[in-house]
């Protein structure tokens, strides 16, 4: 974890949230994570957003993966601040997926295709976050994302 | 999310939703619109002004209530102002396919047109 660790003096900050599996909680992680994003300097408006939306669709996930498989344990939910990005880790303990399983959505060939219900959530979220990781085995679901405070550089 | 709050313009009834548009208020704007097409309304203004913040899920239900709308024959037309809520719609493409009014006065009597 040293490379999430700033420098003495530089800007700092880290919060651990662990919430109840309920759709409910999950307003509460984006109003938290953001709240504590917006405590670092720099941290620009749009950048703000793009952590709000991508928080909200690992977390809804998370939330989701517990549901289903009828699991009762909290998910956990950390933040490091660190200086020009913000690092957030969603863990669930859910039954985990296969990486490979994740639909890419269709090609937009015909307009009525565009109209998907679902799974419009990994993509935005690996659009929104200048970097995404997530690691998924029978113990659970790591999801990594990381939002740069200023313009993206991807 | 905010009450669905019901009223007429019409040949419109506008279902206005306020708050944030997630999983947790996704169930609630899917019933109250089925409740409208139920019970007759088949021209349907889905008003999201009042909404600030949507994600995946909240454009999942509105796209499934458009769906089951014009699954019945009635068509539904979306207002949202909120620059940060049209840019979702828009990260998801779906700009391309649905007509966001800026107003519910850009919303006319003719039919909307939609794929």
């Amino acid at each position: 974890m040293s490379n999430t660790q700033p420098a003495a003096g530089a800007p700092s900050g880290r919060v651990v949230i662990e919430i109840p599996a309920r759709t409910e909680f999950v307003s509460f992680v984006r109003a938290v994570l953001t709240g504590a994003a917006q405590i670092e300097p720099g941290m620009e408006p749009e950048r703000l957003e793009d952590l709000r939306i991508a928080v909200s669709e690992a977390t809804t996930n998370a939330v989701e993966a517990h549901l289903n498989a009828g699991r009762d344990q909290r998910i956990r939910v950390e933040e490091n601040l660190a200086e020009g990005e913000v690092v957030v880790v969603v863990h669930d303990s859910g039954p985990g997926f296969d990486l490979e399983d994740l639909t890419e959505l269709p090609p937009p060939e015909s307009p009525e295709r565009l109209l998907h219900e679902s799974g419009l959530g990994i993509p935005l979220m690996r659009m929104l976050a200048d970097e995404s990781e997530i690691r998924s085995d029978a113990g659970g679901t790591d999801v990594r994302l990381v939002v740069y405070s200023s313009k993206r550089r991807k | 999310m905010q009450a669905v709050i019901e009223s007429r313009r019409p040949p419109w009834t506008v279902l206005a939703v306020g708050g944030d548009l997630d999983v947790a208020a996704a169930p609630a704007l899917r019933q109250a619109v089925m409740a409208a097409v139920s019970s007759g309304e088949t021209r349907l203004i889905l008003d999201l002004t009042g909404v600030g913040f949507i994600d995946s899920f909240g454009i999942g239900a509105v796209v499934g209530s458009l769906k089951r709308v014009r699954q019945r024959g009635g068509e539904l037309a979306l207002v949202c102002p909120e620059p940060r809520v049209r840019r979702v719609f828009e990260l998801c493409d779906l700009d391309r396919v649905l007509t966001l009014h800026r107003g519910l006065d850009d919303i006319g009597d003719s039919p909307e047109p939609g794929p």
